[in-house]
């Protein structure tokens, strides 16, 4: 049939570790961005609130894109520990 | 609005397009494998491979249709900014490395990896096909779109150039070409994009958007009317052609004649009698002509638009605030009155008339959603539909078949990893970038009100033609690196999934290229056509459904499939399908369907315009019953377990 990885891959142990931290963080950042949503489907005034001179929306929707991407970076930081600690 | 060309943007366009058909046919002599084909030989750099992802990410929707959402919308329109990077959440925690373990050449693959199954061969090359189309309609019509200021050229011409650059650019390398061009094309358009910002930043906020001083902006005129004794109002130099008894009077405005010249005012009552402000206004005629200010396009009587009309800093009234940091434009913005644009349509006889009218705003609500999404006194169809949108923004990007095809063009798992990061990283910071152009828009008399997709370019053509001729070519660029990627996606799965796998064609390496090839062909023909016949859609309204479509008819199958011990292949197939055919029905029978097949949208079966709510769901329990249906004790599905 053809399947299979396009190139050969080594054995990872970590999957299984990595699965797990994958699905916490999602939930956490799912969480996060459906209180948004919430947020912006039922209260329009809070979302112009201002905190830190801007309006919650600006400050929530940036920190949401921060967030993603620090999320990613502790993520990737577990997730290349995990490799190298299970595939010696 | 009328364009002049450029001799330096046409130049540039063509050196983008030599450029890229250079590095397609330099990639080709390298090209021999179907791996090669198909996945680039799975030996892309991680970071390589992570802007590539930028590139695919960024289509014409998102750097044309977010900026222009955000200038004519505000807060709603960085909404889908949002949304977008959300949905890389699910591709990096949940998606990218099973998809890189499992598959070869095709997100099929993936699905298909534990069972030999002709259902799921079929049923997921049907949806990569449907996604694909639905994404590429909106490239192509934003391709024609482009040529017309950059080119000077018809529409169709632009379609054309896209369609056949791009055949050839799959035609001759397939993924390998397209990871370096969405590489090069990526890259760029980051740092294009902030060269705008700084530039916007430090032009800062004004009441006079005259672009540094080299265009002069329209002043709109304000007009005061009055209410004769016999009930008929009267305005000063102005005949009264339709008044307030008139259709234009029953949506608020009127139409004056001066010297013979026609023009629609907006109505605001005072306590004179009625404040009357100047519209922009196109009319439709009967025989398909359009007139825009009651004159010929190219009399250029329909003006740009886009200005602050107060800036107040602790209490003072500023004509302009000079150069400013990020987080200050942004509380300057908010803390000053902005001039967006409504619009309203009127009946005028046989003609249809689409008047757009000022609508001060304070910057905070601009800076809130509620423009465009309605949520204050929403019905609970309206937050429906939001909520709707936002989960297809959310689940539609692990979905999609050319940034699932990604996965397989890097070495390892880690790897698929790591370029998810960096390719989040690039987009967030692009994302960022976008509230900017489209703030700046929407306050350097750049918007053209008929057409807002050209808010970016426009926008760096007001801080000289150089800025604007490279923004345009990449953003055509950026057309030519979407369309490659689902071309490649589209022909993989004609290729691969049907022809190879589906009806067992068990073809040699160089005939499974060779179909790829023909695929990409015949796809891109398809593509050209689609893009001339669907001129004027507006090119973020197809990508939202395919998002829909995408997150309905793959994700549940690719969740499951890695969760769920209990799916089965008839389960992933019968999910797919459901999906497919629940999100694309509802679609076919929403209000905007309707108004599309001139009727009125509040005559729509459904009162909702994004299905995946609702098509989600039904997904999953689908996949859920049919698997539950099809349980064998201990023999795998529909033939036996791959090795």
């Amino acid at each position: 049939m053809g399947h299979g990885p396009a190139v050969k891959l080594g054995k990872d142990d970590a999957t299984s570790y990595k699965t797990k931290l994958g699905v916490s963080m999602f939930i956490v950042y799912t969480l996060v961005y459906a209180a948004f949503v919430g947020i912006n489907a039922v209260s329009r005034a809070l979302m112009q609130k201002v905190i830190f001179g801007q309006t919650l929306a600006v400050v929530y929707g940036m920190g949401l894109i921060v967030f993603a991407l620090v999320l990613a970076i502790i993520y990737n930081h577990f997730c290349t520990a995990a490799e190298k600690r299970m595939n010696q | 609005m009328v364009y002049t060309q450029s001799p330096l943007a046409i130049g540039l366009f063509i050196f983008f397009v030599v450029f890229v058909l250079g590095l397609s046919f330099y990639m080709a002599r390298r090209t021999t494998t179907a791996a090669g084909y198909y996945a680039a030989g799975g030996n892309i750099h991680w970071a390589v491979n992570g802007i590539a992802f930028a590139g695919d990410y960024l289509s014409a929707a998102s750097f044309l249709g977010i900026c222009g959402m955000i200038a004519t919308a505000g807060f709603d329109g960085w909404m889908y900014a949002i949304g977008y990077l959300a949905g890389w959440m699910v591709a990096l925690f949940l998606v990218a490395e099973p998809m890189k373990r499992l598959g070869k050449f095709t997100f099929t693959d993936a699905l298909d990896s534990k069972f030999n199954s002709k259902g799921i061969q079929l049923t997921a090359a049907i949806s990569t096909l449907v996604v694909s189309v639905f994404y590429l309609i909106p490239q192509m019509v934003g391709a024609g779109v482009l040529v017309q200021p950059l080119l000077g050229m018809p529409h169709w011409v632009g379609v054309c150039i896209v369609g056949i650059v791009v055949t050839i650019i799959v035609a001759t390398a397939g993924m390998a070409s397209t990871t370096y061009v969405q590489f090069f094309k990526g890259g760029l358009l980051l740092i294009c994009s902030t060269i705008v910002v700084i530039a916007v930043l430090t032009r800062g906020l004004g009441t006079d958007p005259d672009q540094g001083g080299t265009k002069a902006y329209h002043e709109f005129q304000t007009l005061q009317a009055i209410v004769a004794t016999d009930g008929t109002l009267q305005v000063a130099g102005y005949d009264v052609v339709a008044g307030p008894e008139s259709e234009f009077g029953k949506a608020g405005f009127v139409k004056l004649a001066q010297n013979g010249v026609e023009s629609v005012w907006h109505l605001k009552e005072n306590a004179d009698g009625y404040a009357l402000a100047e519209t922009l206004y196109v009319t439709q005629m009967v025989d398909g002509t359009k007139l825009y200010n009651g004159s010929a396009k190219e009399d250029g009587k329909f003006f740009a638009v886009g200005h602050v009309k107060e800036i107040t800093i602790d209490g003072k009234e500023l004509a302009s605030t000079g150069a400013l940091g990020p987080l200050a434009y942004l509380s300057r913005f908010k803390d000053s009155t902005v001039v967006l644009w409504g619009k309203k349509y009127i009946m005028d006889g046989a003609n249809k008339i689409t008047v757009f009218y000022q609508k001060p705003t304070p910057g905070s609500r601009i800076l809130r959603p509620g423009l465009k999404f309605k949520v204050d006194n929403a019905s609970a169809t309206q937050k429906f539909n939001f909520i709707s949108l936002m989960l297809a923004l959310f689940c539609g990007t692990a979905a999609l078949p050319h940034i699932l095809i990604r996965y397989y063009t890097v070495p390892s798992q880690a790897a698929a990893r790591k370029s998810t990061i960096v390719g989040i990283a690039a987009i967030g910071f692009f994302y960022v970038l976008t509230l900017f152009m489209g703030l700046g828009a929407m306050t350097n008399g750049v918007i053209n009100l008929t057409d807002n997709n050209m808010s970016a370019p426009l926008l760096a053509l007001s801080f000289g033609v150089v800025l604007f001729a490279v923004i345009s070519s990449l953003a055509f660029a950026t057309v030519l690196g979407t369309v490659s990627g689902l071309i490649v996606a589209s022909a993989g799965a004609i290729a691969h999934d049907l022809m190879d796998n589906f009806l067992g064609m068990n073809m040699s390496e160089k005939t499974k290229v060779r179909a790829g090839k023909v695929s990409a062909m015949v796809i891109g023909c398809i593509a050209i056509y689609l893009g001339i016949i669907f001129e004027g859609m507006n090119v973020s309204f197809l990508v939202g459904w395919a998002f829909a479509v995408a997150a309905s008819a793959n994700l549940p199958a690719i969740l499951m499939l890695l969760f769920w011990k209990k799916t089965t292949a008839k389960g992933i197939a019968a999910s797919i399908m459901v999906g497919l055919t629940s999100a694309l029905g509802l679609i076919l029978i929403s209000p905007d369907m309707w108004v599309r097949y001139g009727l009125l949208p509040q005559d729509a079966p459904v009162a909702f315009n994004s299905p995946a709510a609702i098509s989600i769901p039904a997904s999953f329990i689908a996949l859920v019953v049919v698997s539950l249906m099809t349980q064998k004790k201990g023999i795998p599905e529909e033939g036996t377990a791959k090795a």
